[in-house]
């Protein structure tokens, strides 16, 4: 596989970064990847923009940020508005469709797809905290481009204390990632 | 301890190779981007036997780490440009007293404060101009977690080995993406020691060099030695002179015992430079956007190659002036106005040198460069 990019903007306390190195974790120690993880954000704890990058390759990677993310994973309109000019036109848009709309006219090969990331947290998962690994299961499932076992084997090394919810966060992802690719289809 | 492999940032790698060489004190103020330094240490320094302690600011950490290294503890401290600007002074008495120390720059947007979170490359002449008089010191620019690893264990190697203040200067990219991290098993490392006094007490002179490295072994504090160590010029005694002669023998060796040992100290990498009519000569992040641009502009059949310094200080003159010679352009991407590029310029001359200069925390993008090598390719 030649590079392959990755793009997560939302807002702070959404745990974006998180997510993103949840990611890289997963790719570069269980799945062999190369892989780079990169962020930029502001000064605030909570509420400011926040932006997460991870590349992929089998091969060295040279330069470290997103150029044109093959994928865009959009949890803000802030973020949304801000970066999807950036998505590679045949690119991949996932939103949490009750945070973000789809607004401007995006290329006819971008395929889009919907998942509620927040609410399954909140409601099915029980706790907010858990929406960035909802979104986590929903990527996996929706590009098949990191490996389950590994993610479930880094939520249990990393969140020991709050494994149960997470792998239930994750499984609760995966299904809406294969539900809105099914709608799609 | 055996190999361990970890997903980290720069930062973390940069703190566990300062471990792994065996440092064994960190005296610092946090401030971002090099936080996770001292927060790394601030956790793991107990668990190895060390100390953290940190200081009510910049000036005290580092004076802190001057006298600490004298105890024979290797000594490190982490910080940003405004962090350095306070430690000056104390950079000019380490390298006066020749004591080993570890200083590491997270460069970060300025002059003054300027963008805590946005990296630049602004700080390089400032490394090695800073504090005033005639000097030389060490300076390596690691490009990736690995080498921000790597890279502090040579830092503390080099200290120790040429009793002198060495940076570790990485861009705010670098110290803070996340890569995977190899730590090597330790008997796999080579670790260097400064040399100690061996002749009876009596006829130890503090400051009197070998005459192979210019080195003089260092005594520590509390031991059988007893010695005077002083900012003021001193001689081979350690007691301060007004001497002229004095003066020149002191200052002219300690800018021998690093430009003499030159070739030992730089490191760097040549990437399809063989061939090459346009030569990239850059560091930390923008080298990495170099390389992308330099292998699609192979693609393309220009003959482009990268010199990839991982040592700016001591600058490596002789290489880039050999270059100069092999080459028919030179480009150097930098994040800041021009630094790197004026050395390259007087070790190059008459070669043309091209600077894409970018003060801000986006490094030059690949096709950026590309377009730089495309248009000088069809000069």
């Amino acid at each position: 596989m030649g590079r392959f990019e990755v793009r997560i903007g939302g807002f702070g306390g959404q745990g974006v970064v998180t997510m993103a190195v949840v990611m890289g974790e997963t790719l570069s120690l269980y799945d062999n990847k190369y892989c780079v993880q990169t962020q930029s954000y502001g000064p605030e704890a909570r509420g400011g923009a926040s932006k997460s990058e991870v590349v992929i390759s089998d091969e060295e990677i040279d330069y470290p940020k997103v150029q044109e993310p093959d994928v865009f994973i959009a949890m803000s309109r802030a973020a949304y508005l801000e970066y999807i000019d950036g998505l590679k036109d045949d690119g991949i848009l996932i939103i949490d469709q009750d945070l973000v709309d789809i607004e401007g006219d995006l290329p006819e090969t971008v395929t889009v797809y919907k998942v509620p990331a927040t609410r399954i947290a909140d409601k099915d998962v029980g706790t907010k905290l858990a929406t960035n690994v909802v979104m986590l299961g929903a990527f996996a499932a929706i590009t098949g481009q990191i490996s389950v076992e590994g993610l479930r084997a880094q939520i249990e090394e990393r969140w020991p204390r709050f494994v149960k919810t997470n792998l239930l966060a994750l499984d609760l992802g995966m299904k809406a990632g294969k539900e809105a690719k099914a709608s799609q289809e | 301890m055996p190999e361990k492999v970890m997903f980290t940032m720069g930062d973390i790698a940069c703190a566990e190779g300062a471990l792994a060489a065996g440092c064994k004190y960190f005296g610092g103020y946090p401030i971002t981007p090099a936080t996770e330094i001292a927060e790394w240490m601030s956790q793991k320094m107990p668990q190895y036997g060390g100390a953290y302690v940190q200081y009510e600011d910049e000036i005290a950490s580092i004076t802190s780490v001057i006298g600490a290294s004298w105890t024979g503890t290797k000594s490190m401290t982490a910080t940003s440009g405004p962090g350095v600007s306070l430690m000056l002074e104390a950079i000019g008495l380490a390298v006066m007293t020749e004591t080993p120390l570890v200083l590491v720059n997270i460069m970060r947007g300025g002059p003054s404060t300027g963008q805590p979170t946005r990296g630049q490359q602004g700080d390089i002449m400032q490394a090695k101009w800073g504090s005033h008089g005639d000097y030389q010191i060490i300076a390596l620019t690691p490009a990736s977690v690995q080498e921000m690893f790597d890279q502090t264990v040579q830092a503390f190697n080099l200290s120790e080995k040429y009793r002198t203040p060495v940076f570790v200067l990485a861009d705010e990219t670098v110290g803070h993406m996340r890569e995977k991290l190899v730590i090597p098993d330790e008997k796999d490392l080579k670790l260097v020691s400064r040399k100690q006094p061996t002749v009876d007490p009596s006829e130890y002179l503090p400051f009197k060099a070998d005459e192979d490295d210019l080195v003089p072994p260092m005594a520590l504090l509390g031991s059988k030695y007893q010695f005077y160590a002083t900012g003021l010029t001193h001689d081979e005694r350690g007691y301060p002179s007004d001497k002229e002669h004095i003066q020149i023998k002191l200052v002219t060796r300690l800018q021998d015992k690093i430009l003499k040992n030159a070739d030992d100290i730089i490191d760097l990498e040549k990437f399809m430079l063989d061939d090459a009519d346009i030569a990239v000569i850059a560091y930390g992040t923008p080298s990495r956007s170099a390389k992308k641009a330099i292998k699609d502009a192979r693609a393309e059949g220009i003959k482009a190659g990268l010199l990839r310094l991982k040592t700016v200080w001591p600058f490596p003159e002789d290489i880039v002036a050999d270059l100069g010679t092999e080459v028919k352009h030179i480009i150097v991407p930098e994040q800041n106005l021009g630094q790197v590029y004026h050395m390259v310029r007087s070790a190059a001359a008459p070669t043309p040198i091209h600077l894409m200069a970018k003060p801000a925390g986006m490094p030059q993008l690949p096709h950026e460069i590309l377009a730089k090598i495309r248009e000088i390719d069809s000069i």
